[in-house]
């Protein structure tokens, strides 16, 4: 509201969800889910227990396909080639090089803070230790660790407290250079001076990614994004700038939900 | 709007605190307006006092709901229509303050006035006239508030417009007792105070329209011209 905002059709889209459909096995998790992402922008996705947030957002990664059973039906565009990625004939492994996603609970490797880094970088075949010097180094900056961290890459990861390990987690998506990132309630374990520096570190990380967070606070969804989906029982309900769903959601539902009415 | 009920009962029971407060002190500056023209009538200083002590009151009400919308957002971060309710009733509750504070000027007005020998004015019934258009016009917009009705907040709008008519035609006749006896010059500059007052008064009736709008749609009219209005809402609609 503070300043104007830009008129939707002019902002770049980074990816397109079109008449999504997901089901695991015989249950429709996710009906007809049209929802643009705006590159460079956070966009959070709130809605009650269950309503196919995680669901809805394990679809960008693939992350469904390890299990048989799971369905997809329409397409999620990945801008600016335009790949459905989840078209069968993409590869999930080409797809989740292109995102990274950030869980609920810290979940560094068993290694060096270093190799937990390092490691989406050797999988990727770079071996040369000049330029994983490097790039750790830059994705730790990135995550607003490396000053913390510096002196003790050889440490375990589990040495590091739990805001710090969930900003290892962070640099580890961020060391290969994703496009988008995807959060799944990344500081529902933290407290809230490690959940502010996670907030802060999120609304920095969006000059180079775009952002998506499932988040169940919905002050952080306010502070946090550019826009807002409201999803309940697997549709999208509304989507919209953040401001304008905080301030005056179209939805009476939405509104039900975010003023924590009964619906 | 639907008033289905928050999951905290507390909130509920907060928000709705916090509204019937502010039409109370509503009531009481209405009192209180309605008072200080009678004052200008009548000359009577009983009522002038009163007026001065109505205002301690409506000072109180004003810092008391301020410290419960403070409260309310420190605790509940209010979102959405919540949210609305609070920044506009925040903003109806400056409103009615500088209100008291016109009443005031115009009992002051009023005492100088009755006190002073000389030639009267006869626009007494004309200063009325406007007076009770004003108090009407904050009736009106209490209600709209107390049943969130956005419509009549539109209609109270555009009506703001007939206090400022009466005002110009006071200040044309107090202008002509001017040129005609300069002796007058006083007295009638005392009634364009008073005059002005009434006129704020109703700008201040005016504005919790808009809060009304505001909370209810969600637009905010300020400093819109009618079309700009019609179509704020419609979008809002
Ligand atoms: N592996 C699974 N097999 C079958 N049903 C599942 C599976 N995972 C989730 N579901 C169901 O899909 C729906 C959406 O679940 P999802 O985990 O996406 O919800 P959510 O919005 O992330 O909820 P929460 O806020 O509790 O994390 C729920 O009804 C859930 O029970
Ligand atoms: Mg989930």
């Amino acid at each position: 509201m503070a300043e104007p905002k830009p008129d939707l059709d002019t902002l770049p889209l980074k990816a397109q969800a079109s008449a999504l459909d997901f089901y695991y096995g015989d249950f429709q998790a996710l009906k007809k889910i049209d929802m643009p992402i705006y590159e460079k922008r956070v966009t959070a996705l709130i809605g009650p227990s269950g309503c196919g947030k995680s669901t809805f957002l394990r679809c960008f990664n693939r992350m469904h396909d390890l299990y048989p059973g799971n369905r997809y039906v329409g397409e999620i565009s990945l801008h600016p080639d335009n790949v459905n990625l989840l078209d069968k004939s993409v590869d999930p492994i080409e797809v989740r090089m292109r995102l990274s996603m950030v869980f609920q609970k810290p979940n560094p490797f068993p290694k060096t803070i270093f190799e937990n880094v390092a490691y989406g970088l050797r999988v990727r075949g770079v071996n040369r230790r000049a330029i994983l010097e490097e790039k750790v180094e830059e994705a730790l900056r990135a995550a607003a660790l490396w000053n913390e961290v510096k002196d003790r890459l050889q440490d375990m990861a589990f040495n590091l407290s739990g805001g710090q390990q969930q900003r290892l987690c962070i640099a580890r998506a961020l060391a290969t250079e994703p496009e988008i990132l995807l959060f799944d309630e990344p500081t529902s374990a933290l407290d809230p001076i490690a959940t502010a520096s996670i907030e802060e570190l999120i609304t920095e990380l969006k000059q180079r990614v775009t952002i998506l967070i499932v988040t169940h606070n919905m002050q952080q969804a306010a502070r946090v994004s550019d826009f807002t989906a409201y999803m309940y029982i697997g549709e999208l309900v509304e989507f919209g700038w953040t401001d304008d769903i905080f301030i005056k959601p179209k939805n009476p539902q939405t509104e039900a939900y975010i003023t924590g009415r009964f619906g | 709007m639907p008033h289905s009920e928050h999951f905290s009962k507390q909130y509920d029971s907060d928000l709705e605190d916090v509204r019937s407060r502010v039409l109370q002190m509503g009531g009481v500056v209405e009192a209180q307006i309605l008072a200080a023209i009678e004052c200008f009538s009548s000359g009577d200083t009983e009522r002038m006092t009163e007026v001065t002590d109505t205002e301690l009151r409506v000072n109180a009400y004003e810092v008391d709901i301020d410290d419960l919308c403070v409260h309310i957002v420190a605790r509940r971060q209010p979102a959405a229509r919540d949210l609305r309710l609070i920044m506009g009733v925040s903003k109806a509750v400056t409103d009615l303050e500088r209100m008291g504070d016109e009443a005031e000027k115009i009992t002051r007005m009023a005492r100088l006035i009755h006190e002073r020998k000389g030639p009267q004015i006869p626009l007494q019934a004309e200063v009325r006239r406007s007076g009770d258009l004003a108090v009407a016009q904050l009736r009106r917009a209490l209600d709209a508030m107390a049943r969130l009705d956005p419509d009549e907040a539109e209609r109270i709008i555009s009506e703001d417009a007939l206090i400022d008519t009466e005002f110009r035609g006071i200040l044309r006749q107090l202008i002509t007792f001017m040129m005609e006896d300069p002796r007058t010059i006083s007295t009638a500059l005392e009634i364009i105070w008073v005059a002005k007052a009434i006129e704020r008064i109703g700008d201040h009736a005016k504005n919790i329209a808009e809060q009304v709008i505001y909370i209810v749609r969600g637009t905010d009219v300020r400093h819109t011209g009618k079309e700009r209005r019609r179509s704020a809402t419609d979008e809002g609609a």
